[in-house]
């Protein structure tokens, strides 16, 4: 009874959350539908990253004076309270990067040079975005091995029964989303590192539309990396997240090289600097990651649950909407439980590019294309679709305006 | 800008029933267009005589704005020389981006007019391009014939 008087609580403070968002107080005409794509920043973070600017700023790492070691205090501090947020102990195993691009870059460079042969096969999914996609396949290409990807149920699911097929001792890696950035699927994450880990494969897994969103306990998930970026949980832009198996990393080459990275440089060679510093070469985004850790602390003060809640019962409400049209289909699971934040739709006779106009005219911003993910649109037979997706600051008006938006859509093209 | 500027009726009704929707098999010109932001891909055919464009048509997946550019600019080049065809490519790019006095130009422009509220939407003049940046490669003597030029990467 108290959980669900306090979910009742928390859903009722999400009424209100709009007043944390500056950019949606400017604009009280706004239904922001565009969170799967990047999220809205609370002042929380806005501030707290001016306040680093303006109270702790030098280069970390660097100077012997104390401006310094501040500076580096409020990045080691913002490292840890990432690390706390996804349920990561060993902290120094959390790189920050640029995004989860960059991060999934990082993996498939560093790592995949180094272990993956030729004759060696990469299994990827057919729901991947672009960036848990290409590099696999150009490291593939690069090094002579089998890029195999796993096909999809009809409704959008990873179908288990073929990843088994598709997975042999062979296989080196499994790369697969948490959240599908197109569908909104949730994967089984143990599931598929299950498969993985029978053959002795790393479990690599693109957390972008799954770290905003769900409650993450990354130590218990079974992973062996995890990436992820902080401008989609309302974080800044350009910090981003890799966390990995400490003896994994440890192995691994670096990435980039420079300052930061190393121990000692030598005239002929160089040695490293631990971890989490030999993957972070140059000057960090201190900024970012403590803008980042301020996202943290402000989702934490929401609840996971009450997010997941909340998103839940937009999602249940557009898909009622939606689904209420005629000539509107929808992609991926039918069951609003099996998915996070994201409704990827079409409009028979309306093409997703129209549709996104018309729906502007209405200040309602969603996606309208092939969201990164080619493979995927091919997979549905559609050159593209819609989608809208929800976060923290979502209200049921937002979702209604979407409504009416896609029935003003059919009249015109009707 | 509101739009009924952008989905003019005759743009909607060449959507729904765009001209010259059609292979040409006995095409001397072969051009694929596409706009990786969205997916949009049309190809394009034509048929030079002499100095002369003296078919043309096109197929592709596209929204309304794309499909009904490319279904007007058919309807017009049908039968123009290609000196015509591509001053004509000239003056409907301009117009997309603003460039052209459309008010001057209305009666020479006919029905194409209709194109001119694309530019007022600055995200959607790709979509509406796409056809005439197709026929533009297609009209270019150096593209040899029948052959596709590969999409830029």
């Amino acid at each position: 009874m108290t959980t669900l008087k306090a979910v009742a609580q928390a859903q009722a403070a999400l009424a209100s959350r709009r007043a944390d968002f500056p950019l949606l107080v400017k604009f009280p005409e706004l239904h922001y539908l565009d969170s799967a794509a990047t999220a809205q920043k609370p002042a929380a973070v806005l501030d707290a990253m001016r306040e680093y600017y303006e109270t702790d700023y030098a280069n970390p790492h660097r100077g012997a004076y104390d401006l310094s070691a501040r500076s580096t205090e409020r990045y080691e501090r913002a490292r840890k309270r990432v690390a706390k947020f996804l349920g990561v102990r060993d902290a120094d195993t959390l790189i920050f990067t640029r995004g989860t691009t960059e991060s999934l870059n990082l993996v498939a460079t560093a790592w995949g040079r180094a272990k993956v042969k030729s004759g060696d096969e990469i299994v990827v999914t057919g729901m991947e975005h672009h960036a848990n996609f290409v590099p696999w396949q150009q490291l593939a290409i690069a090094q002579g091995a089998d890029l195999r990807i796993c096909e999809l149920t009809e409704d959008g699911r990873i179908d288990l029964d073929r990843l088994r097929a598709l997975v042999t001792p062979k296989t080196r890696v499994v790369a697969f989303s948490h959240v599908s950035n197109a569908l909104g699927t949730i994967n089984p994450v143990r599931d598929i590192a299950a498969v993985a880990r029978k053959v002795g494969a790393l479990v690599v897994c693109d957390g972008a539309q799954a770290a905003p969103h769900l409650a993450l306990d990354l130590d218990a998930l079974g992973v062996d990396f995890y990436a992820f970026s902080g401008h989609k949980m309302l974080g800044p832009m350009g910090i981003g997240v890799l966390v990995g198996r400490r003896e994994i990393l440890e192995f691994m080459p670096p990435y980039q090289m420079g300052g930061d990275m190393i121990e000692f440089v030598y005239d002929e060679t160089s040695t490293w600097n631990v971890l989490p510093h030999k993957f972070e070469a140059g000057t960090p985004n201190v900024a970012g990651a403590v803008g980042l850790a301020a996202a943290c602390d402000y989702l934490d003060a929401i609840g996971m649950a009450a997010v997941r809640a909340h998103e839940q019962m937009l999602l249940e409400l557009a898909h009622k909407m939606l689904g209420e049209i005629p000539g509107v289909r929808i992609y991926g699971p039918a069951a609003v439980a099996d998915k996070s934040g994201v409704v990827s739709f079409t409009l028979e006779g309306v093409h997703p590019h129209d549709l996104a106009t018309i729906l502007d005219e209405d200040g309602v911003c969603v996606r309208a294309g092939h969201h990164c993910a080619q493979p995927l649109m091919r997979r549905l037979k559609v050159p593209a679709t819609a989608r809208a997706s929800v976060y923290v600051y979502t209200t049921a008006e937002d979702v209604e305006a979407l409504g009416r938006g896609v029935e003003r859509a059919r009249g015109m093209f009707g | 800008m509101s739009l009924d500027a952008l989905y003019q009726e005759i743009i909607l009704e060449h959507n729904r029933k765009p001209r010259n929707f059609r292979e040409m098999p006995d095409a001397n010109r072969k051009v694929e267009g596409h706009n990786p932001l969205c997916g949009d891909q049309v190809t394009l055919w034509l048929r030079v005589d002499g100095d002369r464009v003296v078919d043309v048509s096109f197929q592709g997946l596209g929204c309304a704005i794309s499909k009904a550019s490319a279904s007007m600019m058919t309807a017009a080049v049908k039968g123009k020389t290609v000196a015509e065809a591509k001053a004509l490519a000239d003056e409907i790019l301009a117009m997309l981006i603003g460039k052209l006095d459309v008010e001057k130009e209305r009666q020479a422009l006919g029905s194409l007019a209709a194109l001119s509220g694309v530019s007022k939407f600055p995200q959607r003049v790709k979509c509406a391009s796409m056809a005439w940046h197709a026929l533009e490669t297609a009209l270019d003597e150096s593209n040899p014939e029948g052959a596709a030029p590969e999409p830029a990467r």
